[in-house]
């Protein structure tokens, strides 16, 4: 087996690669190549088989299949436990998962396990060409400041965010498949399933225009304005989808899936309508890349107005639904 | 099950709501300066509090906060009294500035093992200063206790705690034996206000303070991050354009029709 290798972690998705994958893969490579070793990936899951050829094809030397009934459906014991073993083989100098709810559940575990540092959500990675060790830049303070760390150790452990390296391409080489058996068993975990629960996806990220509500809207009736004018712009616009900041999904005016930001979603529409939203930095993050930003909010002064392209003072109740009905108006004199 | 024992890991941090820009970054470029922010307990460890006190609501037991750092403010810390925690301690040692994460997990768990038998720990999913959002899951493996992470419900039932937890496209809900680790998220609810009663009482309770060698931690075992350097974020600013208008609904109008112009 290859040793200090470069090991990407892929993902499944409902049976195929997940897309995210070739990301971590397009970054593996880059520190592959600088490092001088192989590059590998390594495939978890009950079914991986197809999984596993299919990112063979992106310019990687070997795809490490576990294939194990019990890795079928997310389980951050056995997925570290089954993960940790393969790493104990290959000694990789560098370890890359996506910075998502999985695999930061399952990056502290292998972290401990294999006694190293893990730094979380970087965005970008790159090989101090001194002493070959990786420098690791990752967001603080919500994304104030950006800070590079260095750790001195035998295996790096990184978790990557969504949306900053290229994806890896397809070439028509195919890189080896090598199973490695996974000694897993129901034992090496404390928690029990009980039941998975499906909620309907939101792919916020796929959306033309968001109108995005905060605690400014003061309660869930509120965004039924919000839905109005989502409404209304349907006329103009493909995919017009309403979103919320944090105290929205604290306070059970929307559910989780509609946050967006450092913990949510990551999104830059063509247009992005923040209403009572202050803008603190763990928003902005989230939503500052769109292509053009209004925001609605009673006080001159918050930060939102500093991203923005167009502001109104004044209070949503009465700027959002004269917006919609002159929206309307402007859709139907040209109609 | 009667009398849960519950402990609390709570960060104090500068105030992750700040206003823009008021992170500074020092001119060598190596630390980030956040002195002129106020200090606050970290927004995530505050719903890990309110999950406490909520099975305590249920089931009573004793709530007990555990908060490390190399100064921590006890002015700022006492609000988990005022809540209605029974004990906070505090671990103050000069060495504790900026740790990482498995040296914060470490002290923690000396910390923990110390208090004597607990059932349950909770921790915030994530500390709004570094962002790092593992030291909860790092702790649960040095106690060698179940971990959980990601909870949006938190419930005790017969030497069990279920946990709804959030996962790609939906929650699953898991259950494991005490005594367990669990990470809280937002989703759980925002921390119940203190009473006016309740502030002035917590102000007279005592607060423990202890040293590394109280716990028993070592400190070679203690590494601070390593950070080589620090850079200010891309610009996100924009030169914003104010849509005037004599009332609310005549801004509203301005803006559909610029908004029209821009998009067609
Ligand atoms: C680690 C961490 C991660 C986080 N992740 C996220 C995240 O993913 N997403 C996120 O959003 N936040 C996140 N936060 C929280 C973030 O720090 C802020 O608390 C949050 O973004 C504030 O939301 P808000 O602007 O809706 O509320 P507030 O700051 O309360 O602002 C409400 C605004 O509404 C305005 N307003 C009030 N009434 C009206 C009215 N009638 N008309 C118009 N305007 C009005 C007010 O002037 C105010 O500006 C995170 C925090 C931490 C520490
Ligand atoms: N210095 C500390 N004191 C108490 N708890 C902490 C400390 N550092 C981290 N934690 C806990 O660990 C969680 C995750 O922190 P982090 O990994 O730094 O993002 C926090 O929400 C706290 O519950």
């Amino acid at each position: 087996m290859s040793n200090n290798c470069v090991l990407v972690c892929g993902e499944i998705n409902d049976g195929i690669l997940d897309e995210r994958t070739l990301e971590l893969v397009g970054a593996g490579k880059t520190l592959a190549v600088d490092l001088g070793v192989e590059l590998s990936v390594v495939i978890m899951g009950d079914k991986a088989g197809e999984p596993a050829d299919e990112v063979g094809f992106f310019g990687v030397d070997n795809v490490y299949k576990i294939e194990h009934p019990l890795l079928g459906s997310f389980d951050p014991d056995l997925w570290t436990h089954a993960l940790g073993d393969l790493c104990r083989q290959l000694n990789p100098k560098i370890v890359i998962m996506l910075h998502a709810s999985t695999w930061m559940d399952v990056g502290p575990r292998l972290a401990f396990k294999l006694g190293e540092v893990l730094t979380t959500d970087c965005v970008h990675l790159e090989i101090d060409q001194t002493d070959g060790l990786l420098m690791r830049t990752k967001p603080v303070f919500g994304g104030s400041a950006l800070a590079v760390f260095k750790y001195d150790v035998p295996t790096q452990i990184v978790t990557v965010r969504r949306n900053v390296v290229k994806p890896a391409e397809r070439e028509t080489v195919k890189g080896k498949i090598i199973d490695f058996a996974a000694e897993v068993d129901p034992s090496m975990t404390k928690v029990q399933s009980v039941k998975r629960v499906k909620e309907e996806t939101l792919a916020l990220d796929k959306a033309n225009v968001i109108v995005a509500g905060g605690n400014g809207i003061g309660g869930p009736e509120g965004f039924k304005d919000l839905e109005d004018l989502a409404n209304a712009l349907k006329k103009s616009f493909d995919e017009v989808m309403v979103g919320c900041s944090r105290p929205v999904v604290d306070a059970g005016w929307m559910p989780p899936r509609y946050q967006i930001g450092l913990s949510g979603a990551m999104v830059q529409p063509d247009l992005y309508i923040a209403v009572g939203i202050s803008g603190a930095i763990q928003h902005l993050v989230g939503m500052a890349r769109s292509r053009k930003i209004v925001a609605v909010n009673t006080d001159a002064n918050c930060s939102i107005f500093t991203v923005a392209d167009y502001g109104v003072v004044d209070d949503y109740k009465k700027v959002v639904p004269a917006l919609k009905t002159r929206w309307e108006d402007l859709c139907r004199e040209r109609d | 099950m009667k009398g849960i024992k519950i402990l609390v890991c709570a960060k104090q941090i500068p105030d992750p709501e700040a206003p823009l820009g008021s992170i500074k970054i020092d001119s060598d470029g190596r630390k980030i300066d956040a002195s002129s922010l106020r200090q606050v307990v970290n927004p995530y460890d505050e719903n890990a509090m309110e999950a406490a006190l909520r099975i305590k609501d249920r089931h009573g037991g004793e709530i007990t906060v555990l908060s490390m750092g190399h100064n921590p403010d006890v002015s700022v810390m006492r609000k988990a009294l005022a809540v209605g925690a029974d004990k906070l301690i505090l671990i103050k040692e000069p060495i504790l500035e900026n740790v990482d994460s498995n040296s914060a997990a470490y002290v923690l768990s000396a910390a923990c093992k110390k208090t004597g038998p607990y059932d349950l720990v909770l921790t915030g999913r994530q500390a709004g200063d570094w962002d790092s959002g593992h030291t909860g899951i790092v702790l649960g493996q040095m106690l060698g206790a179940a971990t959980i992470n990601l909870a949006r419900k938190v419930t005790v039932e017969d030497g069990h705690v279920i946990v709804e937890k959030s996962i790609p496209g939906g929650y699953e809900e898991v259950r494991a034996a005490l005594p367990a680790l669990v990470t809280v998220s937002n989703e759980v609810g925002g921390l119940r206000y203190p009473s006016m009663k309740m502030i002035l009482q917590s102000r007279r309770r005592p607060v423990d303070t202890r040293s590394l060698e109280d716990i028993q931690a070592s400190p070679e075992k203690i590494r601070a991050m390593q950070i080589m350097h620090v850079v200010p974020p891309p610009d996100l600013a924009r030169q914003c354009e104010f849509i005037d208008g004599e009332s609310p609904e005549e801004k509203g109008h301005n803006l559909a029709m610029i908004l029209k112009r821009e998009f067609g």
